[in-house]
């Protein structure tokens, strides 16, 4: 017994030190999301007050389920598949659907990567390429695509994705999506060829350095003209915004999402831990750090966002000037943007026919400042156009782009290590493939499912994985996750658990959350995404030169075959929960054995005993 | 006669003045935008500007047309404190007969970077109103730069892999080899306690014993 134990425990690797197992776990939670999702939701709900519901949300759901899945990784030494099967093999189905459901993130995650890749490798040219519209074809004027929106607009979504109108018009592969594409999974592959041995060197670059970039660029954005306009603007709480249910709603399923919970990857990392690690601290540190720096980033990015509003308000006005500067016939510069309002005034008063019939351009701060973008329009619109009016574009376009790609990234490794360890816990392939063999197979697979997202209608497809696959098929898991640690497992066990691994019970507040508050919330937040998402049909913005009121996206209702692979795209992971609790169930029904029909055939008492007296002391 | 003679010295500026006037059809209104342009360095609008203006339009219709076109021949009115005016120009075979719209800013089109320079402003800031800058296409250069990137990036990362990838087989090899020599040494010992006596299947559990006894 003590030679299988002494190899099994040689097989399974460990972290070499605790930094790296922290910093790959926070790595995993911080994510682009941080960056572009939550100034997003501070920006619409309320500026500063949506950090109420945001922290209570993570105090009561978010810290609870991190700690959870982080004890019962380390304590069942195994990763999503093993644990639950473990803790009862009706729940088998749990560990199954985390593994596909990892594996349909990582294939459209790492398309929005290789998409940072891509604005990364152009942010070397001079002048930078989203800064000029190309000429049309007989050199007249510049291509009308580009003139009706803007030259960033057309980058994005002709240069870089060649977008078709349609989500039914595939068109064709776009090589140079392809192309990077294949970088980014050869990124992961080579970090991850060593299993954590490479990662846990690899994060000490990737999930340090968006700090740094962070922080440089906070340092910047607050020397721009117009950043403190943003700041005040944007953070300013609007306390009345919190009596609508629909932020606290979306304050939930941030934080669920963004600390990466029913993957399966904190799991497997925290297996990799010894056995008597403090993980309650481990949960409070990932989780709350995540939250702060939900926070941080929030801030260089709002003094960006106003430093854009103040230019864009500023190059309106000159507008205006020019416009009233020609037609009066004044001095130039004798009217500018400080006494703008005396000189318009001025006009107004004398000559009010002919200046309303100049039909000059509303500038109004607030407007511009109220322009919000999550996502990939925050990244790839905004901030490339905000980095143009910077001197040193071509700097602060590397830096955002790296720090980009390395939160992308570190949170890849999660995704990956989600599938992996699964599939050799399933003993889906045999033993005698090594490991790098079986990371190679699956990257190859992913980029060869992934070219479906370098097609023209690629972007749309990221979208329909984005809002679907990663956002209903957790909040089950989730779902299941705690309800079969607490009561299938059961909340005394666990308690023992946790005391064998800390040193001490968990106290009320935690166990107040994991019995009833957590998965009251994560009910509540599931009855009401779906209520939502039922309630109108489905649509997305389509990006079609040919609509009258270009350049604003065209808003089409998915076609019945798209809604079709949706609803088998959230039901496909999740439905081996069921298929393999029945399947249980009816093997045991076959088996007949004494067992009472007891939900756990594992639950022998002599054995539990023994176990926890007996243990090596090692 | 004196009275003829006063007419006919009067004739060129009357005729001067009904030839040029706003929205004159053959005529080209010019913006300037100094003080946008130059800041702190800009210059005055005065008549010898002005001169310096006719002079150059003079030199793009001549350089064009091939004909010899004199300052006298750019008639400028209109002027405001914008620094706007308009201009026409005059053939220099009729005094009285204007040269062509079309004409003027094809000369103006051509030569409109020289123009551009003597005065030190750009296509925005000396505006020819309804004249088209010739758009200057963007510098495209041979390799894509960011190909460069790319290439330099893969070849990195396709060089680490192989790399990782050779070592760890090489790795693996010299752990066969040396497995296979501590097997050896294995059987040899196992060899030794047979030859020392005992029968029977032989129980590996207790080959590599240890002084203490695992609970």
């Amino acid at each position: 017994m003590g030679e299988s134990k002494e190899s099994g425990a040689e097989e399974r690797p460990k972290w070499d030190n605790k930094v790296q197992y922290m910093l790959t776990s926070i790595g995993f939670a911080v994510g682009l999301g941080n960056v572009w999702r939550f100034p997003y939701l501070c920006q619409i709900y309320g500026g500063g007050a949506f950090i109420i519901p945001y922290l209570i949300a993570l105090a009561f759901e978010g810290l609870p389920l991190l700690y959870l899945e982080l004890a019962i990784g380390q304590r069942l030494r195994m990763s999503s598949v093993g644990v639950w099967r473990s803790i009862s093999p009706l729940l088998g189905g749990v560990g199954i659907s985390s593994m596909i459901v990892s594996f349909l993130v990582s294939l459209y995650y790492n398309t929005i990567v290789a998409w940072v890749l891509w604005y990364f490798f152009h942010s070397f040219q001079e002048p930078l390429p989203w800064s000029q519209c190309p000429l049309n074809e007989n050199k007249t004027g510049y291509n009308i695509e580009c003139e009706k929106s803007t030259a960033v607009n057309y980058f994005w979504y002709r240069e870089t994705l060649n977008i078709t109108p349609d989500v039914g018009i595939s068109g064709s592969l776009q090589w140079w999506n392809v192309v990077c594409l294949v970088s980014a999974w050869s990124v992961v592959y080579i970090c991850f060829i060593k299993g954590i041995d490479s990662i846990g060197k690899a994060v000490y670059f990737t999930a340090t350095f968006p700090y740094l970039v962070l922080t440089i660029f906070l340092i910047r954005a607050l020397t721009l003209p117009g950043a403190t306009d943003g700041l005040v603007y944007l953070f300013t709480p609007d306390w009345e915004i919190l009596k609508n249910p629909k932020v606290w709603l979306d304050a939930a399923t941030q934080i669920f999402f963004s600390l990466s919970i029913a993957f399966g990857g904190l799991i497997a990392f925290s297996s990799y831990n010894p056995e008597k690690n403090n993980c309650e601290r481990d949960a409070l540190v990932v989780g709350i750090t995540n939250s702060a720096t939900s926070i941080y980033g929030s801030i260089p990015i709002f003094a960006i966002l106003g430093f854009k509003a103040k230019t864009a308000f500023n190059n309106c006005l000159e507008d205006n000037i020019l416009t009233l500067t020609n037609y009066f016939n004044i001095a130039d510069q004798n009217m500018t943007v400080e006494n703008y309002d005396q000189w318009f005034d001025h006009f107004n008063t004398t000559y009010p026919g002919e200046v309303s019939a100049l039909s000059l351009r509303d500038c109004d701060l607030k407007n511009f400042l109220d322009q919000s973008a999550s996502g990939t329009g925050l990244a790839f619109i905004v901030f490339t156009e905000a980095v143009l009016e910077m001197p040193g574009s071509q700097v602060w376009a590397i830096l955002f782009f790296i720090m980009l790609f390395t939160l992308g990234l570190s949170s890849m490794f999660g995704n990956i290590e989600g599938i992996l360890t699964p599939m050799r816990e399933l003993k889906l392939v045999p033993k005698w493939v090594p490991h790098e063999v079986l990371t190679g197979a699956v990257c190859l697979v992913s980029v060869l499912i992934g070219l479906i997202f370098t097609l023209g209608s690629g972007n749309y497809w990221v979208e329909i994985f984005n809002s679907y696959v990663g956002s209903i098929p957790f909040l089950v898991i989730a779902f299941f996750e705690i309800v079969g640690v607490i009561y299938i497992h059961g909340m005394k066990r666990f308690s023992e658990d946790i005391e064998f691994m800390t040193g001490r019970k968990p106290n009320i507040y935690w166990k107040a959350c994991w019995m009833v508050i957590s998965p009251i919330m994560l009910l509540v937040v599931f009855v009401s995404y779906v209520v939502i998402q039922a309630q109108t049909y489905p649509t997305y913005p389509a990006w079609n030169p040919d609509y009258e009121s270009f350049p604003e996206t065209e808003m089409k209702p998915y076609p019945d075959w798209v809604f079709a692979i949706i609803v088998i795209l959230i039901v496909a992971p999740l439905v081996s929960i069921p298929l393999v609790a029945v399947y249980n169930l009816i093997r045991r029904g076959l088996k007949k054995s004494s067992d009472k029909g007891s939900l756990n055939p594992y639950k022998n008492e002599a054995f539990e005993i023994e176990t926890h007296e007996v243990k090596p002391r090692d | 006669m004196f009275y003829k003679i006063v007419l006919f010295l009067c004739l060129p500026s009357v005729l001067a003045e009904q030839l040029c006037k706003p929205n004159a059809p053959d005529g080209l209104k010019v913006r300037l935008s100094i003080k946008t342009a130059l800041d702190s360095e800009a210059y005055e609008w005065n008549r010898n500007e002005k001169f310096l203006f006719q002079a150059t339009i003079a030199f793009a219709m001549s350089q064009y047309t091939g004909q010899e076109f004199k300052v006298s021949n750019i008639l400028v009115c209109d002027e405001t404190p914008r620094v706007s005016f308009w201009f026409v120009v005059t053939s220099p075979a009729n005094l009285s007969q204007l040269m062509s719209k079309g004409v003027v800013e094809l000369a103006v089109r051509k030569f409109r970077n020289r123009i551009n320079n003597a005065f030190l402003l750009s296509d925005e800031t000396l505006e020819f109103v309804g004249v088209l800058p010739t758009l200057a296409s963007p510098v495209e250069p041979a390799t894509p730069p960011w190909l460069i990137v790319f290439g330099v990036m893969m070849s990195l990362v396709s060089a680490g892999i192989v790399f990782v990838l050779v070592s760890t087989v090489v790795q693996n090899k010299r752990k066969r080899k040396q497995k296979r020599d501590d097997q050896d040494d294995d059987e040899e010992t196992r060899v030794k306690t047979v030859e020392n006596g005992c029968d029977g299947v032989y129980n590996t559990s207790f080959s590599e014993d240890e002084p203490n006894t695992r609970m």
